[in-house]
């Protein structure tokens, strides 16, 4: 994989060890946990089987038997008592960091993320704040059926005070959360599940490629952080731009790869705050855009993307912006890859978009 | 086996708008007779306090029975203060209101003790979780009159910018968490600031504060689950004051007997009390703000009151209840038993009453005035355009920049 390890933030903030060491999406946003943890004692962890076993993908593991039963521990299966104490405590002064299990169950609780977390800064004046991370696994390709393949980001990036994060890798997964937990507003953090033990490309009838085989799995060991807000060009290309996120950022460089077709692909890496910078200058290069995300395609945040680069580029448009994006149906159990804009349907876009004129 | 098809149930109050008050539902024991158990008592033993109601004040202004509270005469006073300064606050601002200096208000009429005498039990490094009928929590703790009312103005002044509904106060500095206005949504934070504070090893304890309606919400139900789980020090408090609006109180509550014996499942010790009988009130919290602090985790304490005036200024209760109800409520009024008591202490009297009271609007009005010196909704002094870009989060990311460019402010 060409280029990858390009990207556009220069400001990586480093204290401690420089060493570097393999790790997969897991066992980085465990070392973001571990480092955040003993840095600052305000941290604590918490949600459904998050503390004696570890959580069900394993990335509290041992946190609890590390930091003690006040830093990390379980939680009643209640997502709006998870967030909405967690509002809480963040008012009292800690730096809670929870996980709902499935972002799909996280529904329960956004009366608590959308009127309280988000609003508390706003309606107070700066009197309360509610500096808090919500972990959520997303997006489908583990034939998790409707209720665990759900990528509800737009139900965020609608929502003014919250920022909302989606890593796309092992590095960026530690830089972005522990920036998230340092955060001083909500941070909804969302992570491609089908991303945790390997870049998945969209080719499921493949083996899986582990993350030590990709260069972004080289993570430092220590404390880093990345900027919240500054997007990452993961392959350089001159005929069209793709923006995409999370797992879709794998998904567009194979199918650049596979059709030839010199793409430029941007891992947004924070929806908001937004890149728009590196967006615009993309297109302005490219002339030719397409917006790519697992989530369903009607109001998604490919919607805002889309607009934003019509009024910032459009004199720059050799062709009309298209959309790749999941269906508008819920997300079907037999039928997953029948849903997922793999890389077929991406390939198909890029070679669509290059004939048009 | 029965023949009789399946029959839908929609509770009913005892009367409505053309009826009689019918409150013989409220079984009202004796002042003095409901016991007093030490503070860490198992939950088990107790279970009968969630249906019965402590009372202190007789009904000849008499302090009877072992939950009669260490305040001496002096103490009393104040608690009379506040309640008159509240009583007198709500006159005013209703009157603004309809004077349209201001879009909204919400009076506390009939409840002035509930938040009044709690305030007092509470120390100055805990935290409420308000709704918005506990301005008593703000006045009794000393809370800027001028401020508050900036804050129903809506003003140049406004602590919170103009951009909360009128009585959405806020201030930490007072133990008084931001109110939301969606219901019963802070009854499980004030959980978690608990928690944090256990977490931390401090010595603080937070209140959640919920009307009868409100607890039919989920938040309430995950608040007792947390609180039971990691035995919060917290203590949780519902206002039942009959009336959610237009809905009476049986609607929330369902066949459970009481709001307090919502607590019961969950091994947390609840009390019901009556919320006119400032002794009673200021008891009962400092028993549970007690358990709270020696680490003996959550009570539930349900109030028994009534809100003797409309729901807000948007609210005319005489479309869905008896006009005359609040006649007929049997636990009186919160203010007139105070005096009541005061009096028969020989601490007050009818003419030191009517200084106090003549004394207290002359405050009230001098606020009024600074408050409007400042500005109401749609005259005077308001808060800045640029405000509104302020604060959604620390720093203005570049889209809200972009847009605050656009607005032209």
């Amino acid at each position: 994989m060409p280029n990858c390890l390009r990207t556009c933030a220069g400001s990586v903030s480093r204290a401690g060890s420089d060493a570097m060491a393999r790790m997969t999406m897991i066992e980085a946003i465990r070392s973001a946990l571990d480092v955040s943890m003993g840095r600052d004692e305000n941290v604590v962890v918490y949600g459904e089987d998050v503390g004696f076993f570890g959580g069900v993908f394993r990335c509290t593991h041992g946190l609890q038997q590390k930091y003690g039963v006040n830093r990390c521990f379980d939680a009643p299966i209640n997502e709006l008592g998870i967030v909405g104490t967690a509002v809480g405590m963040a008012a009292y002064g800690l730096r809670p960091c929870v996980e709902i299990q499935f972002a799909d169950y996280m529904y329960p609780a956004y009366d608590q993320i959308v009127s309280e977390a988000a609003r508390l800064r706003y309606r107070s004046a700066g009197d309360f704040t509610c500096p808090l991370v919500i972990r959520m696994p997303t997006g489908g390709g583990i034939f998790g059926g409707q209720t665990h393949s759900q990528s509800p980001e737009a139900l965020f990036t609608h929502v003014s005070g919250l920022k909302t994060v989606v890593p796309s890798n092992p590095h960026d997964a530690k830089g972005l959360l522990i920036a998230a937990i340092e955060d001083p507003d909500p941070v909804i953090f969302l992570e491609p599940k089908r991303l945790y033990n390997g870049p998945f490309d969209g080719h499921h009838d493949r083996p899986v490629t582990p993350w030590s085989k990709h260069e972004l799995s080289e993570v430092p060991d220590g404390h880093f952080a990345l900027p919240l807000g500054k997007a990452a060009i993961r392959r350089e290309g001159a005929s069209v731009t793709i923006i995409a996120y999370g797992t879709m950022v794998h998904v567009a460089e194979a199918a650049a790869e596979e059709t030839g077709i010199d793409a430029e692909v941007i891992d947004l890496r924070s929806l908001l705050p937004l890149d728009l910078d590196t967006i615009v200058a993309s297109v302005r290069k490219t002339g030719r855009c397409i917006v790519l995300h697992e989530a369903t395609l009607t109001s998604g945040f490919g919607a805002e993307l889309t607009a934003l680069v019509q009024e910032h580029c459009f004199y720059h448009l050799e062709a009309p912006i298209m959309r790749v994006a999941g269906w508008d149906t819920p997300y079907p159990h037999a039928q997953e890859w029948a849903y997922f804009p793999g890389p077929a349907r991406v390939g198909a876009a890029l070679r669509e978009i290059m004939e048009s004129r | 086996m029965t023949d009789q098809p399946l029959r839908f149930h929609v509770p009913e109050p005892a009367s409505r708008p053309g009826g009689r008050p019918d409150f013989s539902n409220v079984v009202i024991p004796e002042a003095g007779s409901v016991r007093r158990p030490p503070v860490d008592i198992d939950p088990k033993e107790i279970r009968d306090l969630a249906y019965s109601i402590i009372r202190v004040l007789d009904r000849e202004g008499q302090a009877v029975g072992p939950w009669v509270p260490d305040l001496d005469g002096d103490a009393l006073i104040r608690g009379m203060r506040h309640m008159m300064t509240l009583r007198a606050f709500d006159a005013r601002m209703q009157m603004a209101q309809r004077q349209g200096k201001t879009s909204f208000y919400m009076q506390h009429t009939g409840e002035e003790a509930v938040s009044c005498a709690f305030r007092i039990a509470l120390g100055p490094e805990d935290m409420n979780f308000p709704t918005y009928r506990q301005a008593g929590l703000l006045i009794a703790h000393d809370y800027p009159l001028v401020d508050m009312m900036c804050q129903i103005y809506s003003n140049e002044r406004d602590p919170i910018k103009g951009r909360q509904l009128p009585v959405m106060y806020s201030s930490k500095a007072h133990g008084f968490f931001s109110i939301s206005g969606n219901l019963a949504t802070q009854f499980v934070q004030a959980v978690g600031w608990a928690m944090a504070s256990a977490i931390k090893g401090d010595r603080r304890i937070a209140a959640a504060w919920v009307g009868d309606g409100s607890t039919a919400e989920s938040d309430f139900h995950a608040a007792l689950v947390f609180a039971s789980t990691y035995k919060a020090p917290v203590v949780l408090n519902v206002v039942n004051n009959q009336w959610a609006i237009s809905t009476f109180q049986g609607i929330a509550r369902g066949g459970s007997g009481t709001f307090a014996a919502r607590g019961l499942g969950f091994g947390i010790p609840a009390l019901r009390v009556d919320g006119n009988d400032y002794l009673a009130t200021y008891a009962v919290a400092q028993w549970a703000i007690e358990r709270a602090r020696r680490n003996l985790g959550p009570t539930l304490v349900e109030y028994v009151t009534y809100r003797a005036g409309a729901h807000s200024t948007s609210d005319d209760p005489s479309a869905y209840r008896p006009k005359h109800e609040s006649e007929g409520w049997p636990l009186g009024d919160p203010l007139i038993r105070l005096k009541q008591h005061l009096i028969a202490l020989g601490a007050w009297t009818e003419e030191r009453h009517k200084q106090a009271e003549a004394e207290i609007l002359a405050t009230v009005i001098a606020a009024q005035k600074e408050a409007e010196g400042h500005g109401t909704l749609h005259s005077g002094g308001k808060p800045s355009a640029r405000d509104i870009f302020e604060d959604v989060y620390a720093e203005l990311p570049p889209h809200l920049r972009r847009q605050r460019q656009q607005s032209g402010v």
